[in-house]
Formats: structure tokens, sequence, C-alpha cells
């Protein structure tokens, strides 16, 4: 499992608008990489579009090429849902199904998706997925009651769950902890470190201490002004993008001193 | 020491609403017993105004401009709810006591076979199996294409040209005549095509009034489901008509389905489709697909023309079935709803 991606000259449209300009990128497996910079820089839209999910937005689209060990996500006859399988992602905000139980959540993906499995498995499916999620010791006497009855951080780990039942290869991570408390931000993180070892991880995050603390690369975008396109800065290791950054405008946005 | 209150002001008492509101009401019978009618209002008329200018003034006195404001909005605002309710709690009583003078076992069971205008007794059986039917016949045609319709408009077509003309022509058919739905069906199927009246045409003419009913209140639903679960959906790798169907439909679900009975009841209150398209039979016809059945709309349009007091009493009965019939459908509504309501801790 774990899979590298190579972004290359990655632009990306919301119709006529260019969001995002020539993205070169690589993330390396078994690692995790983390997108830092301003709000409307584009970040999420390049971690959208590693797993097709920003072209759902009405009239988005991207070119350049998303290679995901040397296969392009964009290819001709690639089926987004197939990409989605193996590239998994979680949210800003908890999304749990409010219709299912945290057992009909974490195995949504293999119910709803693949052919039907004997229950015997989804059991094991479900307690592998939420001890990997560090949710199982809390939940294992209710995973038959309804997932939005948890607090913010369990409903987030919930989905990490539910996102790595499928076992995908890579796991993007839109701000995973920003609607949640800073005891619940810290149950994320440990998780993060756990599943490096597993997956490709990719996380943005508006904070900087959370980049410096889980990931091992880091790449830093950053917009000129609104209506322009936002574009990649610089990448780097972690250490050496906060303490030694090449660019002065990493510089100064990881200093505090943007603007 | 003794700290001065600098948080509360002076408040009316909490006595002051219900005294001006008997002080007005006392000052309204005596006027109406009196007959006198002052500035030439009607008593309830003057003593609701004087209810507001008192209370207003009052508390312009005591509590200051903004309190007083306060009083004379809410004042305004709840006297425009009871206005609101006047005729639908008196259609209501009306109708009730009008209707439940007939009501008995014969009534609901009977028929009117053999029952000249004149002559008391008969029923509404053959009126209930018509609109049973008729709505059904409607509701089974067009809940699956209205559902569909919706999800095509929400699920699939957000933006696209096509979408913005079906949803246009959704408007407009929302805005046809029932009358003409009636006339539509009554030349394009049985004049052209030569079937006779039935409770199936009169079916197919609801049906033109229900589609847009549910395509509506079903994309009212759908557009409130957050977009967070789709995408949530989606990027587990499941594929969308699976995503729509496991995650979508379910945590809309108990929405839908009030709106689809909020439109079955809409449709089983009307009458000139009925006229056109089915007409009126005196006796139970179990077939929808051949000759005239009567509805309880068409029933009470039918006996309320014959002009007889036996006749007019059945209209009113028949009114209050139709009345508890809907209700009974509201009430079935809200208990699927709940049953169906996404599950909460």
């Amino acid at each position: 499992m774990s899979k590298r991606i190579d972004l290359v000259d990655l632009d990306i449209f919301y119709g006529d608008f260019l969001a995002v300009e020539q993205v070169t990128l690589t993330v390396n497996p078994r690692s995790v990489t983390a997108f830092i910079g301003p709000s409307g820089c584009g970040k999420s839209s390049v971690l959208r579009s590693i797993n097709r999910m920003h072209e759902l937005v009405p009239g988005a689209y991207v070119t350049g090429e998303v290679l995901l060990d040397n296969e392009d996500v964009y290819g001709v006859d690639v089926d987004p849902v197939l990409v989605r399988r193996t590239i998994g992602m979680v949210f800003q905000r908890p999304n749990p199904f409010p219709t299912m139980s945290i057992y009909d959540n974490v195995v949504a993906g293999l119910r709803l998706s693949k052919r039907r499995r004997r229950s015997k498995d989804l059991d094991d499916v479900v307690e592998r997925s939420l001890r990997s999620a560090n949710l199982w010791a809390e939940v294992k006497d209710r995973v038959d009651r309804p997932g939005a009855g948890l607090s913010g951080g369990q409903q987030q780990r919930l989905c990490i769950a539910r996102a790595i039942a499928i076992e995908p290869e890579v796991l993007l991570m839109d701000e995973p902890c920003s609607a949640l408390d800073p005891i619940s931000t810290l149950a994320i993180e440990d998780l993060i470190h756990e599943l490096k070892d597993t997956y490709t991880i990719v996380i943005v995050t508006h904070n900087m201490q959370q980049a410096a603390r889980v990931s091992s690369t880091t790449a830093f975008f950053n917009v000129n002004a609104v209506g322009e396109p936002g574009r990649l800065i610089e990448i780097g290791e972690t250490s050496q993008i906060f303490s030694n950054p090449r660019v002065k405008q990493t510089e100064d946005y990881v200093s505090g001193r943007f603007g | 020491m003794t700290t001065v209150p600098i948080l509360t002001g002076r408040r009316l008492p909490r006595w002051s609403t219900p005294v001006v509101a008997a002080a007005a009401i006392l000052v309204g019978l005596v006027l109406q017993f009196g007959g006198i009618s002052p500035l030439g209002l009607a008593p309830a008329l003057f003593a609701a105004i004087g209810f507001i200018v008192a209370r207003s003034t009052w508390s312009w006195i005591l509590e200051g401009r903004r309190h007083a404001t306060d009083r004379l909005m809410g004042s305004l605002v709840v006297g425009a709810l009871l206005l609101a309710l006047v005729p639908l709690v008196w259609i209501l009583i009306t109708v009730a006591i009008r209707g439940y003078s007939v009501m008995n076992t014969e009534f609901i069971t009977g028929t009117m076979r053999n029952i000249g205008p004149r002559v008391e007794g008969g029923g509404i059986g053959h009126a209930f199996v018509g609109t049973l039917q008729q709505v059904g016949i409607a509701a089974l045609i067009s809940l699956p294409i209205g559902i569909m319709t919706a999800i095509q408009l929400v699920e699939y077509g957000r933006g696209k040209t096509l979408s913005r003309w079906i949803s246009f022509f959704v408007d407009v058919m929302t805005g046809v005549p029932s009358i003409v739905a009636g006339l539509f069906i009554y030349t394009a199927v049985i004049l052209t095509f030569g079937f006779s009246q039935s409770g199936f045409a009169a079916g197919l003419a609801l049906t033109i009034l229900m589609i847009p009913v549910v395509v509506r209140s079903t994309e009212e639903m759908l557009r409130i489901v957050p977009n967070s679960l789709r995408e949530g959906a989606l990027a587990l790798g499941i594929p969308k008509w699976r995503v729509i169907t496991f995650v979508v439909l379910p945590t809309a679900i108990s929405g839908i389905i009030t709106g689809a009975m909020l439109a079955i009841a809409r449709v089983a209150g009307e009458t000139a489709p009925l006229l056109l398209t089915t007409f009126l039979a005196q006796d139970v016809n179990f077939n929808a697909f051949d000759g005239s059945q009567t509805a309880l709309p068409t029933f009470i349009w039918d006996q309320i023309s014959r002009g007889t007091a036996p006749a007019i009493d059945r209209a009113w009965g028949g009114a209050y079935a139709l009345i508890l019939f809907v209700l009974v459908l509201y009430a079935a509504a809200r208990v699927i709803a709940a049953v169906f309501a996404p599950a909460r801790e």
C-alpha cells in the first residue's frame, strides 16, 4: 500500500477562472505532506484535484497531470469512482451520514460500492478501522447508535475510520482539525502519526504549528491578490521550510510577518 | 453598601396585558349590546384598536419608547395572525357542526342510488371509493415522475440548460388552473382516443396538477441535504446513483413523504377537472377504467346544486368527510415523517 503522487504543471480552473497555476510537486509515500498558505491560495483546490473531487463543482476542470505511481488520475479511460476508492479524503467538517449508525458509517464505502461481503468480514473491518482511528475504545459498546450522536472530535475520527475502511493508498485531509477543540486536535494528530506508516498522507492546514508537528514535507502556496491564481511558492522538508526557507514570501508567512 | 441597579428599568406589571385585554373586551361588549358604533367602527374592531392604543400608551409612559414600539408591533403581528385564523377556524367549525349532524355509518357506507333530492338518507360510500381510486391513480403516476424529476433537477442538472427549462415548465404547470387540466385530458384522452369518461381519466387530470407540487416539494427537500454528505460519500468511491439512493434520499425521505402527502391532500379536494373527465354517478363504481365515478368534491357539488334541504345537509356531510380524509393524510404524513427522520441522540 501507499503510493507516490506527482503533480505536473497542474492548472486548476473554475469555469473561466484560473484558480491555481502551474503546480509541480511530489508527495512521497509513507509520509505526511502539509499544504500551508493563506486563505484563497488554492491549497484546498490542489488537494481536491488529486482525487477528482474538484470536478464536482459545475464548470470546474484541471489541465496538467496528477500521477499516482506514474498512472495519470486524469487519463482518458480513468473512472473517477475508482480514483476515489484509491485516494480517500477527510473533510474540514465531520460529515458522518446522519441516517446511519456508527457501524454503518464505517462500512458505508464497502457496502455501497463493492459487492456484498459476509457480515463477519464487515465486523472485522469495523473493529480494525475504528481501532486504527483510535475510536474503538470509546464506541465499541454502541456501534449501532447513530454516528451523529458523537462529539465533534469523535465524529471526525469516525470519518477517518470510514475513509480507511476502504483501504485506500492515499489519504487526503482538508483542514481536518479546524472545527475541533485542542484535545480532539491532539487525538487526530497522534492518529496521523500512526497512519503515516501505512498511508501516503496529504494534509491542508491553516495551523502552522500543526504543519510543523505532523508533517515531514511542507508546501507553501500563496496568492498575490484576489482574482489572481494561486501558486506553489516553495516545497521542502518541514524543518527547512520553517527554519531556513529559500523564498522571502515563505519566511514572511511562517514567521507571521505576512503582507 | 448597596449598589444602585443600572440594568433594570421600569416594566409594565405582568397582569397588564390580561387586564387591558379584559377592559377592551368589556368595552366592546357594552358597545355591542348598547348598539353603539363609535367613529363608525364595529365594536369588536374598536375594542381591538383600543387595546393596542391603551397598552402601547401605558407602555410608553412607564417603559419608554423602545418597549412601547415593541409592544405595538407585537400586537399588530399577533392581530394579523388572529385575523388570518378567523376564516380557517370559522370554516372548520361550521363544517364540523353541520357535517357532524348527518354523519353516521349509513352515511359513510351508503350510496345515492334511488335516493332523490327531497329524501333524507343516502351516503358518500360511492364518492369515497371514487376519491380513493382517482387520487390513488394520480399518486401512483405522479409520485415516481415528480420525485425522479426533482432528483434530475437537483442531483444531475444543476445549472444546465435542460434543467432550467424543466424548472421553468414545472413553474408554469404549478399555475395551470385545475379546470384546464381537466379540459386537456378531456380533449387529449377522451375525445381524441374515444375513451369513455372514467376514474382513470380523472386520475390523469389530477396527475397534471400533482406533478409540479411533488417536484417542487421534493426539490426543496433534496436541496437542504448538505452537500458535505454527497462529497463525503463520493470521496469513499461510492458511485453517484448509490450516493443518491442510499445517502441523499434517506436523509431527505421524511420531508419527501410529507410533501407527497400534502400533494395528495391538495388534489383530493379538486372538483373542476373531475366534472370534465369522470362526471358523476349515483351508485358505486369500482371499475376506475370504465364509466363515471363520483368523488367527494363532485358529490358536494352535485348535492349543493340540487338545492333541497336534505341534499344540502348531505353536501355538508361530504365536506366534513373530505376534511377528515385530508386530516388523516396530514396526520399520517407527520407520523411517517417522524418514523423516517434521521436518527439523532
